[in-house]
């Protein structure tokens, strides 16, 4: 608390005597929970459960300075359980200007694709990997960013302070956009943006058996070209042998590869990636798991579908220890005023995306040596072992000036002994989801959307798969610029035990003015993504009533 | 210590009222080029709308103003940029979404939410209307069929017309 006012009465004082700049934002989120076995929900001994953070941001000129407070009274349904306290989880001064940009104290930051480095909060998720410590940034010249960062990782936050992570981070790296740089490549039809980054990590070795690396570094560089219609950026990553409880301490390095291919043009976008993915959980300590600091980030290369039993039920995360995945996107509009375009023009939308386990090659490996390198890997080499795959369509279209439809189809593969998503199932689950969502705006203010959703699972060995099949229904009606009222209800009708086929109804109400909202929720929720109102945010499993305030200035 | 922070409350949300100029931030396009948020160049009105391809209502809001934006341009000047808050995992998908719906606008890239928390934004789809000066005249959270109309008189105001 004393920091806190030191820091907040320097921000008044300053900012008493200045034309400085505040902007930040607030949110509170409270819980009233019943207790609601049937559906694993629990009522907290405390019953009503609130999360409040505040982020306050000054700057003035070249000086900056920055913090948030976060409050956990206690911490709501769903966020890391070593969570709890008010106080300062993150803060920090600064001075930048178009050559410099120096912070001491939090700071989030992202190298390339973050394959190697990424410092992030996504608060839905309870996830804040942030680096406490020292950044610096440096633009000699047009187009060239140097960045240097150093610091300790948040790893959790008790009695209101932060807790760090046991093992130092330190990274540098440098990107030229070579047409931004070079005056004579700056109307020139190839555009090239090259980087390139080295992070690495510092932690005691305090293993009885083993000689740990106590400093492991991660390296590689990154490209990134458009010519015309096309563009393509690609980023590789190499680590250096990392033993960790993730990997079960082997010394093999690691590596991440990306590539994305896309061609577009007006109407039409067409998109191709890949990744590869072998032994890379790169944490600043090496005995955590879960989400705990994540030194690099991993995408999972497939779309984020928002419709709520798709978005929910099954999604994928990457593995780590290793996959291989391809996805492919296709977006066209077909031009108004066409046969098939009708008045207004549709939109079509194709996407696919599979990922595999890596091929494992054991012939120059000798498991009987010291060197605990447990076999060989290349990169996008694959074995026939599916992960997950994911084939979806839908398309958009506008019936009049009133109304407009969405058509959408999704086929779901997701391997559950690997990517464990219910405890209801095993191998691979096999599901197909339909969704109808109509929008008809009644008036220039009043507006009425509806989705229609079945989930179908394949039964396996003649009998039904995990939790069998779903439908849900939406209902929302929203009055511009302030109101919106929802109903929903997912109904498990296929669950295999009779006992569990159970409704999850849902009523919310919103209120909007300006940079405030008020929202409240009552009824069962299922943990996942949810929509309502025009805002989505994860959500996790409940039977009750939720409070929630948000407001920016 | 009490009293400091209750000051410091005070003071935080007496500011709030004058006149915000938008947050300073460089961010990418989709070609790599970098632009400054607080010195986009632009003459007119500018609005600012910071959406994601994960983002059902988003895509609603800048697929509507889509439909009118040529008037909207003709009318006022007023020039639409779009932040996609898209990360790593979704990033690939702004261009193909952008162009295959045709969009005109101005797409800058945030996706480790520099902008956005500079903005203070809790959750998209979030819209900010700037002056030519970059002074935040109007801000909206959320998007309901109707919102544009409301936005559309609040660029006229600022336009004059």
């Amino acid at each position: 608390m004393k920091y806190l006012c030191i820091l907040l009465g320097f921000i008044i004082s300053v900012s008493a005597h200045s034309q400085g700049k505040l902007t930040g934002n607030i949110e509170s989120t409270f819980q009233y929970l019943n207790e609601d076995t049937l559906i694993g929900a629990n009522q907290p001994a405390q019953k009503g459960l609130i999360n409040s953070y505040m982020n306050v941001f000054y700057t003035q000129g070249k000086f900056k300075a920055g913090m948030r407070v976060e409050s956990y009274l206690p911490r709501i349904q769903g966020y890391p359980n070593r969570f709890d306290g008010t106080g300062l989880g993150m803060r920090y001064v600064g001075y930048s200007d178009e050559f410099v940009d120096v912070t001491l104290g939090s700071f989030y930051e992202q190298f390339g694709t973050g394959l190697s480095f990424r410092a992030y909060e996504d608060r839905a998720l309870g996830y804040d990997n942030l680096m406490d410590g020292a950044r610096l940034i440096v633009r000699p010249k047009k187009g060239i960013v140097l960045k240097g960062v150093y610091g300790y990782q948040r790893l959790s936050f008790q009695q209101g302070k932060i807790i760090h992570g046991d093992g130092i981070v330190r990274g540098v790296d440098g990107e030229v956009n070579l047409n931004e740089t070079f005056s004579k490549l700056e109307n020139f039809p190839l555009s090239t943006v090259i980087g390139v980054s080295f992070v690495s990590k510092y932690q005691a070795d305090n293993d009885a058996d083993l000689i740990l690396p106590e400093n492991v570094g991660a390296y590689g560089g990154r490209i990134k070209l458009g010519y015309k219609n096309f563009n393509f950026d690609a980023e590789y990553i190499q680590k250096e042998q990392d033993p960790s409880n993730d990997n079960g301490k082997i010394y093999n390095f690691g590596h991440a590869a990306i590539f994305n291919l896309g061609y577009n043009q007006k109407g039409l976008g067409v998109l191709l990636s890949g990744k590869s993915v072998d032994n890379m959980s790169f944490r600043s300590d090496r005995t955590k798991d879960l989400q705990d600091v994540f030194i690099n980030y991993l995408p999972a290369l497939n779309k984020t579908h928002t419709y709520n039993l798709v978005a929910t039920l099954y999604p994928y995360a990457t593995q780590p220890l290793g996959e291989v995945a391809y996805q492919a996107e296709v977006l066209y509009t077909l031009k108004k005023g066409t046969f098939l375009g009708g008045k207004y023009g549709t939109s079509l939308n194709a996407n696919f995306s599979t990922t595999y386990r890596p091929k494992q090659f054991l012939d120059n490996i000798n498991l009987l040596d010291s060197s605990r390198v447990v076999y060989e890997s290349r990169p996008f080499v694959m074995s026939d072992s599916l992960y997950w795959r994911d084939i979806n369509v839908n398309l958009t279209k506008k019936i009049n000036k009133k109304l407009s439809l969405i058509f959408s189809y999704f086929n779901i593969n997701i391997n559950n002994d690997v990517a464990k998503i219910s405890n209801d199932a095993s191998g691979i689950i096999r599901a197909h989801i339909g969704v109808i969502e109509g929008s008809y705006k009644i008036n220039k203010k009043h507006a009425i959307r509806t989705e229609l959703q079945g989930l179908i699972v394949e039964p396996k060995n003649g009998q039904p798969n995990d939790k069998g099949d779903w439908a849900t229904i939406l209902v929302e009606y929203t009055v511009s610029p302030h109101w919106s009222f929802g109903f929903m209800d997912q109904y498990n009708y296929g669950n295999p035990k009779e006992e569990l086929r159970v409704h999850y109804p849902i009523v919310t109400f919103g209120y909007v003015k300006d940079a405030t909202r008020f929202m409240i929720y009552y009824g069962r929720q299922r943990a996942g993504l949810f929509c309502v109102g025009g805002v989505c945010r994860f959500v996790p499993a409940s039977n009750g009533l939720t409070l929630s305030f948000t407001q920016s200035f | 210590m009490k009293i400091i922070y209750f000051v410091s409350l005070f003071f935080l949300l007496t500011s709030y009222s004058k006149a915000q100029k938008v947050a300073a931030v460089k961010l990418k396009d989709l070609k790599g080029k970098t632009y400054n948020t607080a010195e986009l160049g632009f003459e007119g009105p500018v609005v600012i709308s910071f959406w994601a391809t994960w983002c059902s209502p988003c895509k609603k809001e800048l697929n509507t103003i889509h439909e009118l934006y040529e008037d909207w341009q003709a009318e006022t000047g007023v020039k639409l940029v779009a932040v996609s808050i898209d990360d790593e995992k979704t990033k690939s998908q702004v261009p193909t979404y952008v162009n295959g719906k045709a969009w005109d606008y101005l797409v800058l890239l945030d996706p480790n939410g520099d902008f956005k928390r500079a903005m203070g934004v809790n959750n998209v789809p979030h819209t900010f209307l700037l002056d030519k000066d970059g002074n935040i005249v109007y801000t909206h959270n959320n998007y309901a069929p109707g919102d544009e109309e409301k936005l559309y008189q609040e660029i006229k105001k600022l336009s004059g017309k």
